[in-house]
């Protein structure tokens, strides 16, 4: 968990970072890239442990379910609690 | 959707590489990954604090409906993955509500998990965020219908900044870009955080 709170640390530093170079949008979007080449680089590396350990391949099906289930879970729940933002209140127009 | 086609191509490559090249070294991804998890997190990090909307959205006091947004998207997934868990006998809560903090960001939320959790979890995270996305590309026009305009934001989550962003300016309406950005970027912003808590609780 120690490695949690190291990435959460880069993370927090990144938006302060970020809000510093604001001024400078080619900067963030050369930011944008590199975390699109790490985000591509790390699911390749992800593919390859789970091509590698038969285990996890062969329990896609179940993995697959229960990834169902809990985006299910997620919607209906997050579209129910907006739900709460249509109770009538003043109306603006 | 050209963006999640590359990421999932890389995803399975390396599956299709890990089955069918036997790699003459072992491979210890932990070691090395954890270096490459802090750089993309700075660099989402840049990103998410390079952008007006997140600063202006944490200022946003006028509008309460609007900044209650985000947090409610945020509390009803986690209800709601909670309460499926019930019903997943392998599956704890602590693992649910982790994987359904990713609020539909798939790519950071499995190679987070995977890190901490292994991957195993960081599949599961993978799919179900996958899951959520396509899911709110593909039901927008009935959220609206049924459940109002601010229904496909709360669907997409994370992803109401970008990848979903568009579909929901289409069947929610041009006036609500705004709300779905700033509800994407706050959630965006929340992931890693959230994540964490729920993992060291």
């Amino acid at each position: 968990m120690t490695v949690m709170w190291v990435i959460v640390f880069f993370f927090a530093a990144g938006i302060l970072l970020g809000r510093l170079l604001r001024a400078h949008p080619s900067l963030i979007r050369f930011a944008d890239r590199l975390a699109m080449a790490s985000i591509l680089l790390l699911l390749f590396v992800l593919g390859l442990s789970v091509g590698i350990q038969r285990e996890i391949l062969a329990h896609l099906g179940t993995l697959g379910l229960q990834a169902a289930v809990l985006t299910l879970g997620a919607i209906v729940g997050s579209v129910a609690a907006v739900q709460l933002l249509r109770l009538p209140t003043r109306k603006r127009r | 959707m050209r963006t999640s086609l590359v990421i999932l191509v890389c995803f399975v490559a390396g599956i299709l590489t890990g089955r069918l090249v036997p790699l003459p070294f072992s491979l210890a991804p932990d070691d090395y990954t954890v270096y490459v998890l802090c750089a993309l997190l700075l660099f989402v990090g840049i990103s998410v604090g390079g952008d007006s909307h997140f600063w202006q959205a944490l200022r946003e006091r006028d509008n309460l409906r609007l900044a209650l947004l985000p947090f409610l998207v945020a509390v009803g997934t986690l209800a709601g993955v909670a309460l499926v868990s019930l019903i997943l006998p392998t599956v704890s809560l602590r693992d649910a509500l982790a994987v359904g903090a990713g609020f539909g960001y798939y790519s950071l939320s499995s190679v987070l998990l995977t890190q901490v959790r292994g991957e195993t979890l960081g599949v599961v995270a993978l799919l179900a965020n996958l899951m959520r996305e396509i899911a709110t590309l593909v039901l927008a026009p009935f959220l609206v219908r049924f459940f109002g305009r601010l229904a496909p934001i709360a669907c997409g989550g994370a992803t109401a900044m970008d990848s979903t962003l568009p579909i929901i300016v289409r069947f929610s309406g041009k006036e609500y870009s705004i709300v779905a950005l700033f509800s994407g970027i706050v959630l965006t912003a929340a992931v890693p955080f959230l994540i964490l808590i729920i993992l060291s609780a």
